[in-house]
């Protein structure tokens, strides 16, 4: 209850700073449209006003969301390089079938393809990793920043604020660490080890492209599972200090059962996160050393737009593939949040 | 029975480990302070790094290892001589060690003089002179960007295209969120599901069509690109909704007996009592807009309309990056995100914790 009613005033007093800058010029402009949707409201009715409302905004969702989706199996049924689809000749699954045309599906190179299945190989090997220590990273951050400890707001303020710093940013940051005469190989060369070049090997990219991302994006999530310790009874730790519990057995049997629905969510966004994975890395690495770190977006980009020829349909036919992988976390997420709110 | 004998074990430890006040150390709080330690480091660290990289000199930032801090060397006025002279330490074949000033050099001879007595010209091999530095910051990374290259329409862009963008956000995601919390109409379901549907679909699945889109509204290589098909967040009409049907509806009754019109309702009503929200909204809506990349990318190609983003990329994959330049740009990129992040931290915090989404 105490709790709630700071938050109130929390937003109230973001309300009225918004209101000191922004709000003023805002009301102008909507004080601008007060004559026109008057005018409308006498045409239509009262009763259609809410279609009038809800108007502008569907409109643009139908027109860069909804209709592109829609377009996007057109481009992929179709093949030459105009970008204009009455232009475009019909080739009916041809561009899946180039996508999918493999000697063996476990060796890209044998691939008619090859750039998309190391984007596919790359994703998987980037997604495993990067999910499972993002879980666990953020996880342990939450469970040590739930503990009664001084300055915690500062600490989490620390661990959150790469959240907010844009991909090229964040990729900048670090590529000035990892250079070749960077701060990390003056470390390395001061403790009388070898520098390491850390873009021409494709392990070593691979490892801080996954490094960069999770630096980057743990404290969203570390944010989640904290919101959601804090929401377990306190009465139950009591309960359990009370009875001697000791405290790995209290985390397993208290505090993981409560928060699984909270992990869950997090694990099925960071999922859906990593499949799209393309800004950091990209300004990064480049995709490189060669194709080492090169994902599916970044082959939905190369292809359709920064290659020589511009391959729309296999652009549009690779990132249907992509859709369909998305849909289906997309149906785990809705599983997952419903679980949370049941509990 | 294993609680009696875990209990005898506790106590065991308790007393070897025992602290005024009665709590025993565990483990796991020495982790906590390293694991918050190491963490802080991890985090501010390569920031503070970029920072103070970005005020070293070109020839600063080429030394290995490292200096600390942004370093410049110590240049003296000699009577004489028109520029000011960079200050040596030299050690002189007696073994005497005196402060020297450069004059010029000549293959791995430098020509030195002392600033105290210009009349006398000293040669000395290089090997034996070391620069005297002062810690001095190279604010020209920061002032030259804004003179030679686009840089400043960069930054303009990536204002005009977060403000205008967030103000049509606002203006539109609020009218949808009013719609959709205000009336009971027909079809009210299928629009909420129509929002929530398009909240699971990302650019990178649409990005050909929609390039199509953008080309046939002859919009690309304009800001318009980049502003519009992103307008309508179904985050932020979600977001807005949910607030909007707290509000009292009394209120709106009354105001419709008033003979209000349906507009006057929405400016003058619903959308003052739904500041907070909006003004979440909003710091989501510049986050993004800041920060936007892969759609940007796709169709800004002139160098003109690049956004900050965009510009910074472009510097960094040059064949031979101009690093002073690239850290500054990053920093000042970095700016108003730490800005916000300082002002307003508290209220991202819990619109994230609130609504699951960023």
């Amino acid at each position: 209850m105490a709790h709630n009613s700071t938050a109130q005033s929390d937003e109230m007093s973001l309300g009225d700073r918004f209101n000191a800058v922004a709000a003023w010029p805002m009301r102008i402009l909507f004080g601008l449209l007060d004559r026109p949707f008057r005018a409308i409201q006498r045409l239509f009715g009262i009763e259609r006003m809410p279609y009038i409302f809800l108007l502008p905004n569907l409109a643009f969702f139908g027109l860069f969301v909804v209709v592109p989706l829609f377009i996007n199996f057109a481009f992929s049924a179709t093949g030459g390089t105009n970008l204009f689809l009455a232009d475009r000749p019909f080739v009916g699954t041809e561009q899946y079938r180039y996508l999918a045309d493999c000697g063996s599906y476990l060796d890209p190179s044998t691939c008619r393809e090859d750039r998309f299945w190391r984007g596919i190989y790359n994703t998987i090997t980037f997604v495993v990793f990067q999910v499972a220590f993002m879980v666990l990273f953020s996880l342990v951050t939450a469970l040590i920043l739930n503990r009664k400890i001084r300055g915690r707001g500062f600490f989490r303020a620390a661990f959150f604020f790469p959240v907010l710093l844009s991909p090229v940013v964040v990729a900048l940051i670090w590529k000035w660490i990892l250079l070749r005469d960077g701060v990390l190989n003056a470390g390395l060369t001061s403790i009388g080890l070898d520098r390491i070049l850390f873009f021409v090997d494709p392990t070593w990219s691979m490892f801080w492209a996954i490094f960069v991302s999770i630096w980057a994006h743990m404290g969203f999530y570390t944010l989640i599972l904290l919101a959601g310790l804090q929401a377990i009874p306190p009465d139950l730790y009591e309960a359990a200090e009370m009875d001697g519990t000791k405290r790995e057995r209290i985390f397993w049997r208290i505090t993981l059962p409560l928060l699984w629905p909270n992990l869950l969510v997090v694990i099925v966004l960071a999922l859906i996160k990593a499949v799209q994975i393309f800004d950091e890395v990209f300004v990064l690495t480049g995709g490189g050393p060669g194709t080492a770190t090169q994902f599916i977006v970044q082959y939905i980009y190369t292809t359709g737009f920064s290659n020589q020829v511009q391959n729309f349909g296999l652009a549009a036919a690779a990132s249907v593939v992509l859709g369909v992988v998305l849909f289906a976390l997309t149906l785990m997420q809705l599983a997952a949040s419903r679980r949370r709110e049941d509990n | 029975m294993t609680a009696a004998a875990s209990d005898t074990k506790r106590s065991v430890t308790d007393m070897l480990t025992a602290r005024r006040g009665g709590t025993s150390w565990h483990w796991t709080d020495i982790f906590t302070y390293v694991y918050l330690a190491f963490g802080v480091c991890l985090m501010f660290g390569p920031v503070i790094w970029l920072a103070l990289s970005s005020f070293k000199t070109p020839a600063g930032l080429l030394e290995f290892p490292p200096t600390l801090l942004p370093l410049g060397q110590i240049e003296v006025a000699v009577e004489g001589y028109d520029d000011p002279l960079p200050l040596y330490k030299v050690t002189m074949e007696d073994g005497t060690v005196r402060e020297l000033a450069q004059i010029r050099r000549v293959g791995i001879i430098a020509q030195m003089v002392d600033p105290a007595a210009p009349e006398e010209r000293l040669k000395v091999p290089i090997a034996n002179r070391e620069p005297i530095r002062e810690f001095r910051m190279a604010w020209e990374n920061y002032t030259k960007p804004l003179e030679r290259f686009n840089f400043l329409q960069y930054l303009n862009n990536s204002v005009i295209v977060t403000v205008v963008a967030t103000a049509i956000t606002l203006l539109i995601n609020s009218m949808a969120a009013f719609g959709l919390s205000i009336y009971e109409f027909r079809g009210r379901n299928a629009v909420m599901l129509f929002v929530i549907g398009t909240l699971m679909i990302p650019i990178t699945i649409i990005l050909v069509p929609a390039y199509l889109v953008v080309t046939q509204l002859n919009m690309v290589n304009t800001l318009w690109a980049v502003i519009l098909p992103g307008a309508a967040t179904p985050t932020g009409v979600f977001l807005l909704r949910q607030y909007m049907l707290t509000l009292p509806r009394d209120l709106i009754e009354a105001a419709r007996m008033d003979k209000a019109s349906e507009w006057a309702i929405y400016w003058r009503i619903v959308l003052p009592l739904s500041l907070p929200a909006i003004a979440v909204l909003a710091i989501f809506s510049v986050m993004w807009r800041w920060n936007d990349f892969l759609w940007p990318l796709v169709v800004l190609n002139r160098n003109e309309v690049y956004t900050l983003q965009i510009g910074l990329n472009a510097f960094q994959g040059e064949l031979d990056v101009q690093w002073h330049y690239v850290l500054a740009m990053t920093v000042v990129t970095l700016i108003p995100v730490a800005l916000v992040f300082a002002f307003l931290q508290r209220f991202i915090t819990t619109g994230i914790a609130s609504t699951g989404m960023k």
